[in-house]
Formats: structure tokens, sequence, C-alpha cells
């Protein structure tokens, strides 16, 4: 068996993948490479457009049925997720890897309350697990799991319907219905950005409690790079469908070493930061159906070089950091 | 103190949750109010940024639309250019004032032009074609968008590009006062930067006031020159931007204000509890059942605002 403690839970190497679409095939990841350590947390960060998205959906194949794996494996602890059977794959979503999306509200079943739709899970998990099913045990493990992401009145919240809860509280099922299925790996799609800032902090205190409290790897997705820098341990810059850059979150966050993980760091405004115009970065993302020549950042890029419109850099390793610049090389 | 240009008196916008059915009609009775504004007032002087942050609920969207006659109240006084504006006069009063609203894929008609959205605006003023092509050429130049993009549709716009489209409408009938309702919070983080820089850039040229409504507070710290904090349909702390943000009084302003991940640190306090239901308000100060420093006083007594330095603060604490 290949998940011994020390493999990493996902291993992906070289994956591309591409939509069919009306205008022609779109190359939302080109040979990305991407690995996360058990019981850690990393963030993917980037504008919209630019796969992170995708990447997380593909890790529990997911995607949406015009895509295609073109190349690359995808080991998610120790399984190629791309060589599955859907039924095998099933099995792994909900025990080995759980997902969270962006919008609560379309999360859980509006039609049924909250108490019926966590049995369920719970009942999904036994039966992998091939234990039998004791509806008494299950209800008091869905309180616990309730009181364990700190939801006031457990007992009351749980027989409820999806929309008397608010936006937070809904969240806060739907990670303890993720908890209830003991995830080595939690996948968080921009989890609080339907939320607001105060319950954004309740939900990234409580995911961060939870990493540390059942080692629980987390691959946190966001465009927003403050929520990053709370959460995660590794940062990873997603630029047009590749990894541009891979580094320590403090170091990443201080010293970038990608002109675009720098230009983005500087563009966002701060609490501390006093006035004076913010650096904002010139021009758009590129169109994904016709990327740009070399480095795709290059019509962007204050630091372009000759090289950057014909060749597309290779990943150096540099003080800990993975990054593609020929600036270093 | 620069010139007053908008200020309100005791605004108050309650709304009925639901329609009554026929049962209710027979009855006699009414669904319940939403207190969604409850009195507030507050001025914005002639070429000021005046942010007004707060949770999803507690009302600046509706504050925001008062402002811009969208919304008439229930009671209370808004003054424009130091005239009341009552309903006679709504019309001439929406001359000067505009909206943007938070999300550019939506606000603007898919099935017009860009020159037909932005000059939208002009159609009820009487003004000629000649200058009316003269001020679309003016203000898309303005808010750095090339003049062929005229007869795209917004389907073939990004959505930085969308947005400045909903700047350049917002500006094009000279308005004094704009109300922005999350101008960026749809917007990608390097997208938002850019439209950030623009609205500074416009009010620095043509002196306009705006109220930029946000759950952001870092956009308001770089936007805005007074900061009001809102909660529950009130205004619990207003003053100057460096002031309130450095040293908050209110201890809502502060939980909201620890509750922002940011880059200086790791750590993140959010206060406990939910926002109140805007149709069963805590008795008392309505911040008194997540504050943690709350009194006896605070459960039975609304505190009002009382003027501490330069900040003006609703809590029993001052």
């Amino acid at each position: 068996m290949a998940d011994s403690d020390d493999s990493d839970i996902v291993d992906i190497e070289g994956l591309t993948i591409t939509y069919r679409t009306v205008y022609g095939n779109l190359v939302s990841l080109n040979s990305v490479d991407f690995k996360v350590k058990r019981g850690e947390s990393v963030s993917i960060v980037g504008e919209s457009g630019s796969g992170k998205s995708t990447l997380g959906l593909a890790i529990v194949r997911l995607l949406a049925p015009n895509a295609s794996y073109s190349s690359g494996r995808i080991m998610l602890d120790g399984h190629d997720v791309t060589k599955l059977s859907n039924r095998q794959v099933s099995l792994l979503r909900g025990t080995t890897a759980f997902m969270i999306f962006q919008d609560p509200l379309n999360t859980l079943n509006p039609v049924k309350r909250v108490d019926v739709q966590m049995l369920e899970a719970i009942r999904s998990r036994l039966k992998q697990e091939g234990q039998p099913f004791n509806e008494e045990s299950a209800y008091k493990e869905a309180v616990d799991r309730l009181n364990d992401v700190r939801m006031p009145d457990a007992d009351s919240i749980i027989t409820r319907y999806p929309h008397q809860l608010s936006g937070g509280q809904i969240q806060r099922v739907v990670i303890a219905m993720g908890l209830l299925m003991r995830p080595k790996l939690m996948i968080a799609d921009e989890p609080t950005s339907a939320l607001d800032v105060t319950v954004q902090a309740q939900v990234l205190e409580l995911l961060r409690d939870l990493q540390r409290n059942y080692q629980m790897s987390i691959i946190f997705i966001t465009h927003d790079i403050n929520v990053a820098h709370s959460i995660s341990e590794r940062m990873v810059v997603m630029y047009a469908g590749e990894v541009i850059e891979a580094s320590p979150t403090e170091s990443l966050v201080k010293n970038g070493l990608h002109p675009y993980s720098q230009a983005l760091i500087a563009s966002i405004p701060t609490i501390s930061k006093s006035e004076g115009k913010l650096t904002a970065i010139a021009g758009s993302p590129p169109d994904m159906i016709s990327p740009p020549n070399g480095c795709r950042f290059h019509p962007r890029c204050p630091h372009v070089m000759q090289v950057c419109t014909v060749q597309s850099p290779r990943t150096t390793v540099k003080d800990g950091s993975e990054v593609r610049c020929f600036l270093y090389g | 103190m620069v010139d007053v240009l908008v200020k309100t008196q005791k605004l108050k916008k309650y709304f009925r949750a639901g329609k009554s059915g026929l049962l209710d009609k027979i009855l006699r009775q009414l669904p319940p109010l939403v207190k969604a504004v409850d009195d507030v007032n507050l001025e914005i002087g002639k070429g000021e940024v005046v942010a007004l942050v707060g949770e999803s609920g507690c009302g600046k969207t509706t504050f925001g639309r008062l402002l811009t006659t969208l919304e008439t109240p229930t009671e209370g006084e808004i003054y424009f250019d130091g005239r009341q504006v009552t309903k006679s006069d709504q019309k001439a009063v929406r001359r000067k004032v505009q909206m943007v609203f938070q999300n550019p894929y939506e606000s603007l008609d898919p099935r017009q032009s860009v020159k037909g959205i932005v000059t939208e605006p002009l159609s009820k003023m009487g003004i000629s074609k000649v200058e009316k092509d003269a001020q679309f050429e003016k203000v898309m130049s303005a808010v750095g968008l090339d003049q062929n993009f005229g007869e795209r549709r917004p389907r073939d716009l990004s959505g930085g590009q969308r947005q400045r489209v909903a700047v350049a409408r917002s500006i094009v009938s000279n308005p004094e006062f704009i109300a922005l309702d999350e101008p960026t919070s749809a917007l990608d983080a390097s997208v938002q930067s850019q439209v950030l820089n623009l609205l500074v850039g416009l009010r620095e040229e043509y002196n306009f006031s705006y109220l930029v409504i946000t759950h952001n507070i870092a956009v308001a710290r770089y936007i805005s020159d007074r900061v009001a904090t809102m909660y529950a349909g009130q205004i619990v702390e207003l003053g100057p931007t460096g002031e309130v943000l450095k040293d908050p009084k209110h201890p809502y302003t502060q939980a909201l204000l620890k509750s922002v991940p940011s880059l200086d640190t790791k750590k993140i306090e959010p206060p406990h509890g939910e926002v109140p239901s805007l149709i069963n308000l805590p008795s008392g100060c309505r911040f008194h059942t997540r504050c943690p420093f709350v009194m006896e006083k605070c459960k039975t007594e609304d505190p009002s605002m009382r003027r501490v330095g330069n900040v003006d603060v609703a809590c029993w604490l001052f």
C-alpha cells in the first residue's frame, strides 16, 4: 500500500486539463506540478480563470463533462485518480478528500432537514467502513460534530431546514458534515467569499483548529491573499493555468519572487498601508484559448526580457521557493 | 468645515416583511416591520468621501438607496445642497446623484451597446446629439476606456472594463454625489486596484462626493476621508478614517477590525454570535448580545451619539 504516513497526500505531476468549448480547446491547466504533505495547509491563489478551481475539482474528479485529462497524473493518498473507475473515485470522495464549495446555500439539499442530511453522511461512511448503522449513536455523533464547529444551540439547529440558517451557520454545517466523513484532506474552494468578514474570521479560525486537532490537510483555494496568508503554511500562485510560484507563506508575502506575485501583493489595499496610489497590474489576464507565447505573464510583466517572449520558463528552486521565471535562471 | 452636500436627519426606512395575505387582511394584521435604517444622522461634505462599513443585513445598501432617492424614507429628512428632498422634487435631485452597483455582470443591460448604457442618463436632459457624443468621449477617456468600446455589448467586456463602464455611466450627467455600493467586491485583486485608483483620480479631478458602501475595511481605508460603522440599522461610530481605524472606540468597530485577515498578522479574533434580526431587535444597545464589555445599562437603554475627540460614538463606555 502506498498510503504510508510519509508519502504526500496529494502529488500531482505534469497535469494538463483541457476544456472543449465552442470557441476551441481551452487549456485550463498546463503541465501543473503540485504537492500537499500530510497535515499541511496549502492555499492556491490566483485571479478568476487562472485554473485554481479546476485544480481543486480535478483532484476529486468532479470536473465538468467537457473537460478531459490530457496528460499527467494525480496521486491522491496513493491512488491515481485519473485511472480509477467512477465507483472507486466515489469511495475516495468524502472519506479521503472532502470538498467545500463557495456558495454554502447550494451545497445542502433545501427540502431536507439538517439532521437527515447529516445522518446520510454518517450512513455512507459506515457503509464504506462496513459497519452497521445505529440511528441513536449517529444522531449523537452529528450533534457532537456541530458542537465541534462551535455551532451555538446545536440541538435546535440540527432540526431546521437550510433556509432557516444564516450563511455562516450553513457553512459550519457543511464543515461538520466534512468532519463526519473524517477526511484526510479538505479541499475548500473559496469557502468564505460569500460570507461577511466576521463570519469569515470564525470559519478560518475553525479550519485552523481542525487542521491542528485532526491532522487534516487543507487545500484552500482563494483569490484573497489576506485570507490565504492567515490560513496556510504554503502558498501556490497560479497564473493563466500554470503554477508560477510555490513558497512558504511568510516568504511569499514578504519577498515574493515572481513579478506577478510581487505585483499581486502590492496591489491589495491594507489597513496599515497609508495613502498613495495602489500599484495596479497593467493589462488584463490573457485569453486562455490562445494564450501568449513564452511566459504567459510577459505582456504584463515589468521585467520582461527578450527570452520571455519566445520560451516558457522552467521551475527553479531558490531559498525553499519554487519559481517559474527567467529572472531566476 | 467644507459645505455640506448631503445631510440626513433621523432618517428611517422600515419595510414590511412579506405581503399580507387574505387572512391577515381579515384579521387586520400586518406583516412584521424590518427596520433596515433606523434613525441615522449623517452629513457628507462637498468633495468628501465617506465610507460605510458593516456586515450584510445591517442596512448599508438601503441607506445608499435612500440617499440616491431610489427609496423613499419612512420617516426623517434628507437635505441635498441645503434643500429638503421631498417627493415632488425627487426628479430634480436625481439629476445630481448617481449610484454604482456591486456586480457589473448584472447591473448593465446586456442588450444595449456600451454607448447606449453610458449615455442613457442624458436622455431626459434635453441635450443635443453632438453634446451627447462629446460627453461620451469625455467620460470614456476619463475612465480609461477606448472610444471604440462604444459599439460593444457588456458580454464582450471583462469585469474591470464593465465596472469602468458603470462608473462612466454614473459620471456622464455631471452629478455632485455618487453612492458606490461595493464597487470592487466582484472584481479580482489586480483589477480592484485599477478601479480604486480610477475612483480616487476622478474625485480629485471633478470634486465628486462619494458614499462608498463596503464590507472591505481595507478599501474604506484606502478611499475615504471619514468612515461610518453601521450595525443593525444604526451608525455606531463615525470619524476620520485614519483615527477610527487606528484607534476604534466602539466595541463593534474593534471586533470588525480584528476579523479582517491581513498580511501584517496571522491573528484574527472574530466576535461571537450572529447579526441580530432586524425584525426582533435586542433591547437597549443593539450590540449588547455580542459585546465583550456589556454592562447592565446596555441591556435596557439605547446609547446616543457622543463626541469623543474627533470621533462620534454610540456606546455607554463613553
